[in-house]
């Protein structure tokens, strides 16, 4: 897989960097002006939120300047400590210790492994088929029956979100477009890029515009002008980046707004699921953030569908 | 990087780490539960520290002596028949001296289930023999998910652990008196 550092890839990284010093510098401002307190919980917690970003901006920077493998390493511990959180939130029983350790040590990286080789019939089946007949034969083997329902569908649910959805990510270097070839890096960036100012732009709309909660009982910091705003001025932004893409400008705000559409739901729905089990993150890994999981809601609800989509009408 | 691996979260919520003398005391379900709360300590105070452990344990291969002895300098007591030449209060007296601490697991052994089995006399003699010593109430959360009693391969999973507020004996308070407050004030740090 060879990712070729033309032109286009230098303009997105160049207009990430320039963006990211903009953030900083408007952080900067804001941490001078602000008075009440509030205000500077706010500020601060945006600032924290700045350098994260940079830390993962450089990280993804550097594993996409490997090359695929680097991609693919990257998503796979992405996947890893996304799938840690979510199961140290979920409760297992003793019976599932083995079953766990075939989740973690076997499947998560069988899965990988499969999309570094690109073999699609078999990465696009290996979760949803042979993973979730295995996990239950496991468990029951393991003989605890209680809750065994319960507990087998946790565990398949945490597979299929924290590894097969995310793990789509990389796998859009193993597309063979048409005219495209060799240029796949550039589609991956499309994506995350897109996904996550997704979120950063919903956030900046509900924070300066946002009045009307949109899911109060989910997921309070979450309103109609934030969600209206981050999804039409992201779609524009993925719209404008159609050159670096395989679409026409019109295709790729189509795509955009799959993208942003499907991560404002993946951002609700690990809402619920936290609000159930009474935590406010997955955990404290990204300073202001929260944990892994909690910064890549957005992308394993939006990565199949995306993926699939540009397989459908593009390959 | 040994936090990013484990990931075991360490909250101190009843005191500030320190170098004075101090008995922490946890409850046990797992094998890593010692060298979780050794690692969560500040270089300083993990110098000072020396988890107590059951010598049957600890001594049956080469490489479990090298560790209790080498890298933790572990206490190793005889907790099967103890007498009046090899008594783990004894010995747990000499390791502390005027300099050390103590991370002990008052329990006995380590619980498969969700409570907290009795306290062993054992830390109320500690208490008594040693006033001076600050008493850490300490909870290990999540460590038996990661690796129960009677399995061999863990599962990476975040682990918690919070140090509550220190205790001592209080004048005139009795045997059952002191180990309950004890084993409440670990009970207490249950997040949930």
């Amino acid at each position: 897989m060879n990712l070729k550092l033309d032109k286009q890839t230098c303009w997105l990284v160049g207009g990430v960097l320039a963006l990211l010093l903009v953030s900083s510098f408007i952080g900067w401002l804001l941490s001078r002006r602000v008075t009440s307190d509030q205000a500077r919980v706010t500020v601060h917690n945006l600032n924290a939120r700045i350098r994260a970003w940079w830390m993962m901006v450089a990280v993804f920077g550097l594993a996409m300047a490997t090359g695929g493998i680097g991609s693919i390493v990257l998503f796979a511990l992405t996947s890893f400590l996304a799938l840690r959180e979510f199961i140290t939130l979920t409760p297992t029983r003793l019976g599932d210790h083995r079953t766990l350790f075939w989740v973690f040590f076997i499947i998560l990286p069988l899965q990988y492994y499969l999309i570094a080789i690109k073999w699609y019939g078999l990465f696009a089946i290996l979760i949803p088929v042979y993973a979730f007949l295995f996990i239950p034969i496991r468990s029951a083997m393991a003989g605890d029956c209680e809750n065994f329902l319960e507990r087998t569908a946790k565990i398949q649910w945490a597979l299929m979100i924290c590894v097969y959805c995310v793990s789509y990510v990389p796998a859009l270097l193993s597309l063979d477009i048409p005219g495209y070839a060799g240029q796949n890096g550039k589609l991956m960036f499309y994506f995350v890029l897109v996904a996550q100012i997704s979120d950063v732009l919903q956030y900046v709309w509900g924070k300066t515009l946002g009045r009307h909660k949109i899911a109060p009982s989910v997921s309070p910091n979450k309103t109609w002008e934030g969600f209206i705003g981050g999804i039409a001025s992201a779609t524009l932004i993925g719209a404008g980046l159609w050159w670096a893409t395989p679409f026409t400008p019109l295709q790729s705000a189509g795509m955009a707004l799959a993208i942003t559409l499907m991560g404002f739901f993946g951002g609700i729905v690990m809402s619920a699921i936290k609000r159930d089990r009474g935590v406010k993150d997955y955990g404290n890994l990204i300073e202001g953030h929260g944990g892994v999981m909690d910064r890549i809601d957005s992308l394993c609800f939006a990565a199949p569908i995306f993926f699939h989509l540009t397989r459908f009408f593009f390959t | 990087m040994a936090k990013f691996i484990s990931g075991a979260n360490a909250r101190w919520v009843g005191c500030e780490p320190d170098v004075r003398q101090r008995v922490y005391f946890a409850n046990h379900s797992s094998n890593l539960d010692a060298l979780v709360i050794w690692s969560a300590l500040p270089p300083d105070v993990r110098a000072l520290a020396r988890p107590v452990a059951a010598r049957d344990y600890w001594i049956k291969t080469k490489w479990r002596r090298y560790l209790a002895n080498q890298i933790f300098h572990a206490v190793l007591i005889e907790r099967k028949k103890p007498t009046a030449h090899d008594n783990p209060l004894k010995a747990m007296l000499e390791a502390l001296g005027d300099r050390h601490s103590l991370i002990i697991f008052p329990e006995g052994g380590r619980q498969t289930g969700a409570e907290l089995a009795p306290f062993k006399g054992g830390l109320y003699h500690l208490a008594k023999d040693r006033p001076d010593v600050e008493f850490v109430p300490v909870l290990l959360e999540n460590l038996n998910r990661v690796l129960p009693k009677g399995e061999f391969l863990p599962v990476p999973l975040l682990a918690s652990l919070s140090f509550g507020v220190p205790i001592k004996l209080a004048a005139g308070e009795v045997k059952s008196a002191f180990l309950e407050r004890a084993q409440n004030a670990v009970k207490a740090l249950q997040s949930k």
